[in-house]
């Protein structure tokens, strides 16, 4: 089992996402993604600053990886995206069908992104045919899915050919808009955003009336309001799951990638906290928080 | 430019044809469509109805095929497939990859039309649709801008068919996960938002609640119109101030955009709502087809007429129309 860390979701400034950075040099994390997942204004960090990155993650002797964008619209949004999937030397994670698109006119090995609507043997096969080398799973996928998709011949002639990866810890993104909900909270409209979600390193928290949490809004990306954890369910998935994503939280991920790391076989399983949730893989409501007997 | 209209059940489809549509979208009785609700949609019985009805008056009949498919019951969706391309039917909406290989593969001259729940919102996405699986048309998603269609009718040759009235998506389909974070069921898995099953209402002293399991989504005053707890609709706080942090109960009516699709053409402008009335459809389809037949009769000359709003508006969710992500302030 490998670990990784997602692209970081959050709009947080250059100083900090060098940091970051370094410290997963440092850290045992296997997979490194980098790049901007969520907003094409957010350029904190140019594409030449990543490539810095990603060759500095690379000489630590990390494999890395450059993530893409999830809604593109503006053509120039599709040109920024060529510039990634040209890199000439680092995998892609395709997160919109038209990355996919201009990697395999390519014929460019590619991720298929948790955003890429993968959820049968046989979507699944066509991707592994176009050259998908790591189906990173739709996070509303419970355990029980994957293992039938995985069990199913079509995918198991295959089995070798792909990896599977896991969001397995962080906030889960769940949707994507036009609009900005961190501009619209703050009664902005998104032409004049000014960046505000620079103020929210771990997003912007969504309380019902009654005080759930109930999501956190990062720009035009909606995320689950619990973070997703499911450190106590990695015993049981090493049939499925080949590398586990951690996603980049503004304090303690490398504390949590640690305490993953060392649960692995269910050595060390962890409490969970109050706004912790694990119910997709359970088969249960996202949200759900189910404790193991 | 096509007026595409939905029908949940044979009277619906025969509300809009009278009406004037010139092509009906309906779902089959099972978890293949997304609009998959109780006692709606037709089996194989009423679909070899509608297709019989839709031709003999010169309409043509799409269904939505546009679930994503399981991987222990695939064989309903090919089934699904079958039944629909034996009835003669004209067109299938669908989404899942698997699926439109299938359909490419088997039946190489069947029309297809990529679902707006395959998410393809620019022209790399819809090239490879085009490409891997020849659709003839794309169904845009609701997050584009007026100059993003424009942009995307410009620099592709595809069909380009987009949402014109109805309830309104603000996240991107077929990549929304909200209703399973919260139900355990969401348009993918399950063919359903904010299903019905999870919706409580509760009045304590005059406020109503409506909660999405267990999840409070609004409270209204006894003067407040309720509306359904779709979850992306609801009223939250955000740092002790209570409002809509992702949108307000509204439909999206594009009317006063109707020159400008036309202009860019737009093939087919697709109504929203197979889960509503037969009455529904027949206001709604009477409304379309007369702003249709007026601006292709003078584009220049168009303008919208007082009693089509006033029917629309009446027709919305909490009376509020909006040109959604088309209009660049609504972002």
């Amino acid at each position: 089992m490998k670990f990784s860390l997602g692209p970081v979701l959050y709009f947080w400034p250059k100083q900090k996402m060098q940091a970051f950075y370094q410290q997963a040099a440092e850290s045992s994390v296997d997979i490194v993604y980098l790049g901007e997942a969520v907003c094409s204004k957010r350029r904190e960090l140019k594409f030449d600053d990543y490539m810095n990155i990603a060759h500095m993650l690379r000489e630590a002797g990390k494999q890395v990886c450059l993530s893409t964008m999830t809604l593109l619209e503006a053509p120039s949004e599709l040109r920024e995206l060529r510039r990634y999937c040209d890199n000439g030397d680092f995998l892609v994670e395709a997160n919109d069908v038209g990355a996919m698109s201009m990697l395999n006119e390519n014929s460019l090995p590619f991720i298929a992104g948790s955003a890429i609507s993968v959820y049968n043997h046989h979507t699944l096969r066509r991707l592994i045919n176009l050259g998908m080398q790591r189906w990173v799973l739709p996070v509303e996928l419970s355990g029980e899915w994957v293992g039938q998709l995985l069990a199913q011949n079509l995918v198991q002639e295959v089995r070798s050919c792909f990896e599977t990866e896991l969001f397995a810890f962080g906030h889960m993104p769940l949707a994507w808009s036009a609009r900005c909900f961190t501009a619209r909270s703050e009664h902005r409209h998104k032409d004049q955003c000014e960046l505000c979600c620079i103020k929210y390193p771990n997003g912007r928290i969504v309380d019902s009336q009654d005080g759930q949490r109930v999501f956190v809004l990062n720009g035009v990306q909606t995320q689950s309001g619990d973070r997703y954890n499911l450190i106590n369910q990695l015993p049981s998935m090493h049939d499925k799951v080949d590398v586990v994503r951690l996603s980049p939280q503004a304090e303690g991920t490398f504390e949590w990638l640690e305490k993953f790391r060392n649960n692995i076989h269910g050595e060390a399983p962890q409490p969970l906290e109050k706004n912790d949730c694990n119910g997709y893989w359970l088969k249960l409501a996202g949200m759900v928080q189910q404790v193991e007997a | 430019m096509e007026l595409l209209c939905p029908a949940g059940s044979i009277p619906a489809l025969k509300a809009a044809i009278e009406n004037g549509a010139d092509a009906v979208y309906v779902g089959l009785k099972d978890e293949t469509n997304a609009r998959h609700f109780a006692g709606l949609n037709l089996d194989e019985k009423r679909l070899q109805e509608a297709v019989i009805y839709a031709h003999q008056h010169g309409c043509k009949l799409h269904v939505a095929i546009n679930t994503f498919a399981q991987p222990e019951s695939y064989s309903t969706w090919t089934q699904a497939v079958d039944m629909v391309i034996k009835a003669k039917a004209d067109v299938l909406i669908v989404a899942d990859i698997g699926l439109l290989g299938y359909i490419a593969d088997r039946y190489p001259n069947q029309e297809v039309h990529l679902s707006v729940q395959a998410s393809a919102t620019n022209a790399a996405a819809i090239d490879f649709y085009q490409r891997q699986f020849g659709v003839k048309r794309i169904v845009l998603p609701r997050v584009l801008a007026m100059n993003q269609v424009r942009a995307l009718a410009q620099t592709t040759d595809i069909d380009l068919e987009v949402f014109a009235f109805g309830s309104l998506c603000i996240m991107a389909e077929g990549r929304c996960y909200l209703s399973s974070y919260m139900t355990g069921e969401s348009p993918n898995t399950a063919g359903a938002c904010s299903p019905a099953a999870h919706v409580r209402w509760e009045e304590t002293n005059g406020v109503l609640e409506s909660r999405l399991n267990g999840v409070l989504i609004d409270r209204f005053q006894p003067e407040e119109k309720a509306g359904y707890p779709t979850l992306c609709k609801g009223r939250f706080e955000v740092d002790n101030e209570t409002y809509h942090p992702l949108e307000e109960p509204t439909s999206l009516n594009t009317l006063d955009l109707l020159p400008q699709l036309h202009k860019e053409g737009i093939v087919s402008l697709k109504i929203e709502g197979r889960q509503r009335s037969p009455a529904y459809v027949a206001q709604i389809t009477r409304v379309w087809r007369a702003a249709i037949d007026s601006v292709l009769a003078n584009p220049k000359g168009f303008t919208v007429q007082s009693e089509w709003q006033q029917v629309l508006a009446n027709l919305s969710e909490g009376s509020q129309t909006t040109l959604g992500a088309y209009h660049r302030t609504w972002k």
